[in-house]
């Protein structure tokens, strides 16, 4: 934000970077072949649904849209902090085809004017024993963390784990590199 | 350059983001006549040579300790205490998403054992801010309400206005003490043993140098309040604007000023110093400060701008 802006209290709501979403695909693979870790076949796609007509009609035309012509499982859920998550199940093997039916969701709420209100999208991953970790995407940082909780305990999480996925995927994309920025999503269909 | 950027790219396409232009303008207004009543002052003082420079030095420290300190102060005022995500889980979740939302870096978290419903927001800079959150707003608002309200306290830190509003009030500050000094200097001035036209001359200048203060501060002291009222209402709409639900933010106004009536006076003049910094100011019971002198706009001002976002959130295309 500009010294203008905030002299004068103007915040602009920040655009969502959607295209550095598209590094999941390469990602999947080096998961798969460096950390044993398989995509489980699942996506979703996290935002704050604003109040009002505008927006309900835009998320039934998006939720319209990803169940047409035997398009993907699409689950609506709203999280406590009221938050929806739009869960989509795809072919575990097809990670190229789950980012191009996120990037659908994406791509009509800012074709509506609601891109500001993206928040991330969450991509899980599970290994042979049970663990889970999943890839978070930040649309307004346009970088990935990855987010592990321990299975069994409440609210802990594998930090050992999400270093380890940070340090190989550091080379298949934009890892976000503020530790601070990586929240926790606990409780995340799909998880 | 970045702002540039943002408006080319937004090329055809409708924003639902506006800023609030009128608001922007009068703001704009406000701080034009803050500093050239600066201007003015500082003319006044050199025209009649008093030795002006001393009090600049002695109202600059104060100014350096409150835009330095601000956070620790504050939060030591309210017994504001850090508290680590694992304490508040909920309040740290909150907070993390709007900071994922509004790209802006994480600010400490704070929580303030009271039951006053309210919370604030403090530090000079985002690297340095805190929000803190008391018990009794916590306790009174559901998840959506209390992320309007911490939405609402982190657009004043994105806008910055603990600087703004400290650099604004330093005017006031300096006036209000050189005042006091021209005073003294009225009342005993004239008593030692060189009496004459010089010493006539003195106490001249130190009563017009007492007037012109009196007059800069009363007019500062109002155009501060009108660009808090201002400050508050772009943070209203920024916090609005983020969360996307502006009504959620106007029914924690209703609960927390219809609550702010029945709590203990004592508590509450001990917090009134801070009102600037406030959600909603806390004021003691009986006390009708007219909407001339208060830092927040009216309830009924604040509820009407944001009905007026949420009609136009919810506007097809």
């Amino acid at each position: 934000m500009g010294f203008l802006d905030s002299l004068l209290g103007r915040t602009k709501p920040v655009k969502a970077n959607l295209d550095d979403l598209f590094a999941l695909p390469s990602a999947a693979i080096t998961m798969q072949v460096a950390l044993g870790f398989s995509p489980s076949g699942l996506g979703s796609v996290c935002y704050k649904p604003a109040e009002g007509a505008a927006f309900a009609r835009t998320q039934a035309d998006v939720q319209q849209l990803l169940d047409a012509d035997q398009g993907p499982d699409v689950e609506l859920s709203t999280d406590t902090f009221g938050f929806s998550w739009l869960l989509i199940r795809h072919d575990p093997s097809d990670a190229a085809g789950l980012v191009t039916d996120l990037h659908a969701v994406n791509s009509s709420l800012e074709g509506a004017g609601f891109g500001p209100a993206l928040l991330c999208s969450l991509v899980p991953f599970v290994h042979a024993d049970g663990r889970k970790v999943a890839l978070v995407y930040l649309y307004k940082r346009g970088t990935f963390y990855p987010f592990a909780p321990l299975p069994g305990q409440a609210q802990h999480r594998d930090n050992a784990l999400e270093l380890e996925v940070k340090g190989t995927l550091a080379s298949d994309l934009k890892v976000e590199p503020d530790l601070s920025r990586w929240f926790p999503v606990w409780g995340a269909p799909g998880m | 350059m970045a702002r540039s950027q943002l408006t080319a790219n937004d090329g055809g396409r409708r924003s639902r983001f506006a800023a609030d232009r009128g608001l922007v303008s009068r703001m704009f207004l406000v701080m034009f006549l803050l500093g050239l009543l600066y201007v003015v002052f500082v003319g006044a003082l050199l025209a009649v040579n008093v030795a002006w420079q001393l009090i600049v030095v002695v109202a600059g420290g104060f100014f350096f300790i409150q835009f330095f300190a601000s956070d620790r102060i504050a939060l030591f005022a309210m017994h504001g205490r850090i508290v680590t995500p694992e304490e508040a889980p909920q309040l740290h979740a909150i907070v993390d998403r709007l900071c994922a939302m509004s790209n802006t870096p994480k600010p400490k978290v704070a929580i303030a054992d009271s039951d006053v419903p309210n919370a604030f927001a403090t530090g000079r800079s985002q690297k340095r801010a805190v929000v803190c959150a008391t018990t009794g707003i916590m306790r009174r608002l559901d998840a959506e309400e209390l992320e309007g309200v911490l939405a609402h306290e982190m657009s004043h830190v994105a806008h910055h206005d603990v600087a703004v509003m400290t650099i604004a009030s330093f005017l006031g500050v300096l006036a209000g003490i050189i005042t006091r000094f021209a005073f003294y200097a009225e009342m005993f001035g004239g008593g030692g043993n060189r009496r004459g036209r010089n010493d006539q001359n003195t106490a001249m200048i130190a009563f017009f140098v007492m007037i012109v203060s009196a007059i800069v501060y009363a007019i500062s002291f109002l155009l501060i309040r009108v660009l808090s009222r201002y400050r508050e209402l772009s943070a209203d709409r920024a916090g609005a604007l983020l969360t996307g639900r502006p009504s959620s933010l106007a029914s924690a106004l209703q609960k927390v000023t219809g609550a702010m009536g029945q709590i203990p006076t004592r508590d509450l003049r001990s917090a009134e110093a801070f009102n600037a910094f406030f959600f909603t100011p806390a004021l003691a019971k009986g006390a009708s400060l007219s909407s001339l002198f208060s830092t927040h706009p009216s309830l009924e001002r604040r509820l009407e701008q944001l009905a007026e976002i949420s009609r136009e959130l919810g506007e097809g295309r």
